[in-house]
């Protein structure tokens, strides 16, 4: 039977493996030190589980449960051999009886939430089954190992008429029922015999139908998952996955993103094969909560289902020209525009399940065939003939600069380097920031991406910023009409081609100007210098300059008291994406008098508003944007003002209070704007400076 | 099913500053981003759709100068077979007959089912080209469609289209029309597809045909502004007309303000 059981388990998980050896690469074998600590911690740790309070609990102890018992099922497989090899000792023996004991409990909290409290996260709006049968199934199964082992102690108890007392009170138990039923119904030792036999074999027989069962469902997991940790992302959940791990030159592949199961790489696909059907990320996602056609454990399902069907246990492979495609019927093309690329899932998924660079896989085939939603096709010739998605003329985008010189040479003010500027006339210049030339050098290049240059509402955090800057005294330039879109939304959009334009295009200017640091008020411009561009110098965020200054008592502040209560939204691409959650929170603690709240949902588990630049373009079908949803939920923290640090968060935001007509009572600013408005008169302070 | 799409490279002036050259003869074309004509982009997803469900051949073809050889790349990319460039310095200053009557001589012995337009085209916007072509080659016309199908079977010639257009009052009907025939393509017929970068690089090897004035058989005096019965005299900006008013200001401030003419004049 074993034999039998084993040879099955490894035909199975052979079969299983199938399309992973049919995969694409991924490159996982690197920092086995790192990979391995988070094998401990996130897996053997289940670091990742207690967000879900009792779920979470329950979870690590079966986990736990699994992991102690995992000696005794093997050592009771090793008894059918050779008598007395399941004896460890009275220690272990008390220790595994009293983990029955904790497991049971934690099996039947787990069915009475399946059955009984159902919370919402379990069923999915776009499943078409449940997977409640599967879960009570394996409850069960896990319930009567416990149970087949009790009695197989229990019944040797009463046969050596011994007493396992409260060390052992599973078995203890189960021996004083067997001993009242042998008192009462005079039954004989054969039978208790007989009891004894069968515990041993049902205990047997269970777990090894167990662990054939493992990899049909979603409780591979109990298989997969350390694996899937083990050789989970370890680069910034910023940086995108390149179109091939293999070819470096873009337009020299022959094939670009994912159109069928194979293109995924291998790890990708045991993610699909570890998807614990949770629905955590789900529950965090921001296109499921706002009713879009996305779910993304929904595409680790459907794509689970599709890779047993096309790979299955027995009959040939099935070809990919006789599936139903991958990227439009078995996931809906609608489902992958729907995404923001937020990151919440991700940092949700207790097993590490990468989302983000498999939706922008798949975007990248359906761009490569040409399938794009209509409403993105304007912006996106825009980029490519424009350098911005407004189809705004390319020279004036250092004109916002120009505006902030002309105000500043009326106030009589100059911006500090303005006059190192060669030849004649100075730079263009205005407060703390001026246009650099080809040539030129400032300390700070302000990247402001297409947003701050062009959209009249951000230039004015982009004034506001320049005004700090001002305050700092730093020598601060642009790159003027020689910068172009970062190119962020374009590649993850799936438009892989033009995003290496734009680059290349950004790079050479900047080869073209000499300065040390970058600074950006645009998050998405942030992770495209770090970790789309590559580029070595330090690249900051306007809020980390901002915490830097106040920091060192550059920035004096004065008090903001209104009387009206701030909270701080969490930008996707600076906070999960970029790790920075502390800046922004120490500027609104450094600003005397003004009371913040949290969110509920804050920091790594913040909200999206709806995605930036071209998602501007392409609003999904939903029921409730996203936006008022954020809203929905600052109100609830009893805030009216949201402070953010994007300026696709503040135009997504600010949307939203007009749709939900919240104009009265609700606001939306940049921390910039904040900052600058806090500040000392600026004439004030430059007199005070010169005088 | 062979379809020939003529399309045009035109100037995109949304955004643009209108600055006209002195001598009223042209506009300052340095702010103007280039790229196909908007109506032609339909007309070459049509033929391409058509293709892919019936088979055959669809062949790009331009009039213009060298830069406008990016139409046809981009053509290419979307999916057309063949491309043809019908460029010579000669043909500069052509009126719409000028240039049908270039694109019906490289028309002319090619062999085609169908021959599709623009309905107009987005700069002077003169909705002839496809008229006089098919004038010039004694073909039926069918101008500004809204659908088009094919008969299928007949393959080559004797074959009907099925054409949705619209016609005057903002009624459509949907007519039969033998092939080989002209259609016209309004925009919205279909949802021409993205042409990435990528895409446009894949088929930069690819071969162009160019052809001039010599090699389509026309003569100099026939070509260019040398032929041209339609002379441009004067290119303005119409002037502000008596009565004609420009508010300032922020949005709120003009809304509020046209509220309150609206108000005053009784158009409320
Ligand atoms: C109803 C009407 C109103 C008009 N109103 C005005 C007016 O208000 N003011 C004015 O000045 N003129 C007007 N005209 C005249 C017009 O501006 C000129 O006739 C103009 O030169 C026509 O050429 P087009 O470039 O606009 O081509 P169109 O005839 O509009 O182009 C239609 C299609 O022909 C094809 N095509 C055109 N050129 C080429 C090319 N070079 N290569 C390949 N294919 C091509 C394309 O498929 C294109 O979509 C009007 C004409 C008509 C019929
Ligand atoms: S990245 Fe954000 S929007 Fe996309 S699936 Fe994950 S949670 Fe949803
Ligand atoms: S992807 Fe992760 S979070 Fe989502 S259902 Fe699967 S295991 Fe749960």
């Amino acid at each position: 039977m074993l034999a039998l059981a084993l040879a099955t388990l490894v035909w199975v998980l052979w079969q299983r493996l199938a399309l992973l050896r049919a995969a694409a690469p991924s490159p996982r074998w690197d920092h086995l030190g790192e990979r391995l600590r988070r094998l401990l911690v996130i897996g053997f740790g289940q670091s990742r589980q207690p967000r879900y309070r009792v779920a979470g609990i329950v979870h690590i102890l079966i986990f736990g449960g699994f992991l102690v018992l995992s000696l005794r099922s093997m050592t009771l497989i090793g008894e059918a051999f050779s008598a007395g090899y399941a004896d460890l000792g009275s220690g272990y023996a008390a220790v595994k009886d009293w983990t029955g004991v904790v497991v049971l409990g934690a099996c039947a909290v787990a069915a009475w939430r399946r059955v009984v409290v159902r919370p919402a996260r379990y069923h999915d709006r776009h499943a078409r089954s449940s997977h409640t049968p599967e879960a009570l199934l394996i409850l069960a199964l896990i319930c009567s190992l416990m149970l087949a082992d009790a009695a197989y102690e229990g019944s040797a108890l009463v046969l050596e008429g011994k007493g396992g007392g409260w060390r052992m009170p599973l078995a203890s138990l189960l021996a004083w029922v067997f001993g009242a039923v042998q008192q009462t119904g005079g039954a004989e030792q054969p039978l208790l015999g007989g009891i004894h036999l069968a515990a041993f074999w049902i205990h047997n027989a269970v777990l090894l139908f167990f662990l054939c069962l493992l990899p049909l469902g979603k409780h591979f997991h109990v298989l997969s998952a350390l694996p899937n940790v083990f050789f989970s992302k370890l680069e910034p959940s910023g940086k995108l996955k390149p179109p091939s791990h293999l070819e470096a030159d873009f337009d020299a592949l022959e094939v670009v993103g994912v159109s069928k199961l194979e293109d995924l790489g291998w790890k990708e696909l045991l993610d699909v094969y570890s998807c614990t059907d949770c629905g955590r990320c789900s529950d965090h996602c921001p296109a499921y909560a706002a009713g879009t056609a996305l779910s993304p454990r929904m595409l680790s399902i459907k794509m689970r289902e599709a890779a047993y069907a096309h790979y299955p246990l027995r009959g040939k492979v099935v070809p990919p020209e006789q599936r139903p495609a991958l990227v439009g019927e078995t996931i809906g093309t609608a489902e992958l525009w729907a995404c923001t690329t937020c990151g919440a899932c991700e940092e949700a998924c207790p097993v590490m399940i990468e989302y983000v660079d498999k939706v922008v896989d798949m975007r990248r085939h359906l761009v490569d065939d040409g399938r794009l939603p209509a409403s993105l096709q304007k912006p996106l010739a825009a980029l490519e003939k424009r350098g911005n998605p407004y189809g705004k003329m390319a020279r004036k985008r250092g004109d916002w600069v120009d505006g902030l010189a002309a105000e500043a040479s009326a106030n009589g003010n100059r911006a500090v380097g303005s006059d190192r500027s060669e030849g004649g006339d100075p730079a263009p210049c205005g407060k703390g920031v001026r246009i650099l030339a080809p040539g030129d050098t400032a300390e700070v290049l302000y990247f402001t991406d297409s947003c701050a240059a062009f959209d009249p509402r951000i230039q004015r955090t982009a004034v506001a910023f320049a005004e700090i800057l001002l305050h700092c005294g730093a020598d601060v330039g642009t790159l003027g009409k020689d910068e172009v879109d970062s190119g962020h939304e374009a590649r993850r959009f799936g438009e892989e081609g033009l995003f290496l334009a734009l680059r290349e295009q950004n790079l050479l200017a900047m080869e073209q100007r000499k300065f040390s640091r970058i600074v950006t008020s645009d998050p998405h411009a942030l992770n495209a210098l770090r970790h789309d561009y590559g580029v070595e110098l330090p690249v900051l965020h306007h809020s980390q300059w901002i915490a830097e200054s106040v920091a060192s008592g550059e920035l004096n502040m004065q008090g903001i008291d209104d009387g009206r209560t701030y909270t701080y939204h969490d930008p996707c691409y600076l906070g999960r994406h970029n790790g920075e959650y502390q800046a922004p929170r120490q500027i609104l603690a450094a600003i005397p008098g003004l009371r913040s709240v949290e969110m509920e949902r804050c920091a790594g588990r913040s909200f999206c508003c709806g995605g930036g630049s071209l998602s501007l373009f392409n609003e999904p079908e939903c029921e409730r944007r996203m936006g008022e949803i954020r809203l929905d939920m600052a109100a609830a923290a009893g805030a009216q003002v949201v402070v953010t640090a994007c300026p696709f968060c503040l135009i997504n935001l600010e949307d939203a209070i007009k749709t939900s007509g919240r104009d009265e009572h609700m606001e939306v600013v940049d921390l910039a704007e904040l900052v600058a408005q806090s500040l000392a008169p600026q004439s004030a302070a430059m007199e005070s400076e010169s005088a | 099913m062979n379809i020939i799409v003529c399309i045009k490279r035109v100037a995109d002036t949304s955004e643009a500053e209108i600055v006209i050259q002195r001598g009223g003869q042209g506009l300052e074309e340095e702010d103007f981003a280039w790229g196909i004509n908007e109506w032609d982009n339909f007309a070459v997803e049509a033929a391409v759709q058509l293709k892919e469900q019936h088979g055959g051949v669809v062949t790009a073809m331009t009039l213009g100068g060298e830069d406008d050889e990016e139409v046809l790349r981009r053509a290419l990319a979307m999916g057309c077979d063949e491309a043809v460039h019908l460029c010579d310095e000669a043909f500069a200053g052509a009126d719409a007959w000028g240039i049908a009557k270039a694109l019906a001589a490289a028309v002319r012995g090619r062999s085609y089912d169908l021959l599709l337009c623009g309905a107009v085209s987005g700069d002077a916007g003169g909705g002839q080209v496809g008229g006089f072509l098919a004038g010039l080659l004694d073909l039926p016309l069918v101008a500004l469609a809204t659908c088009l199908e094919v008969g299928s079977g007949n393959g080559g010639t004797g074959g009907v289209a099925r054409v949705r257009h619209e016609v005057e009052s903002g009624l459509e009907r949907v007519v039969e029309v033998d092939l080989p025939a002209v259609v016209t393509v309004q925009t919205g017929i279909n949802e021409p597809r993205y042409v990435s970068i990528r895409g446009i690089r894949k088929v930069a090897g690819a071969e162009v045909q160019v052809l001039d004035g010599a090699a389509l058989g026309l003569q100099a005096a026939e070509l260019g502004s040398a032929g041209a019965r339609v002379r441009l005299e004067e290119l303005f900006l119409p002037p502000r007309g008596e009565g004609a008013e420009v508010l300032e200001g922020s949005d709120e401030e003009i809304v509020q303000r046209l509220v309150e003419m609206l108000h005053q004049r009784g158009g409320l």
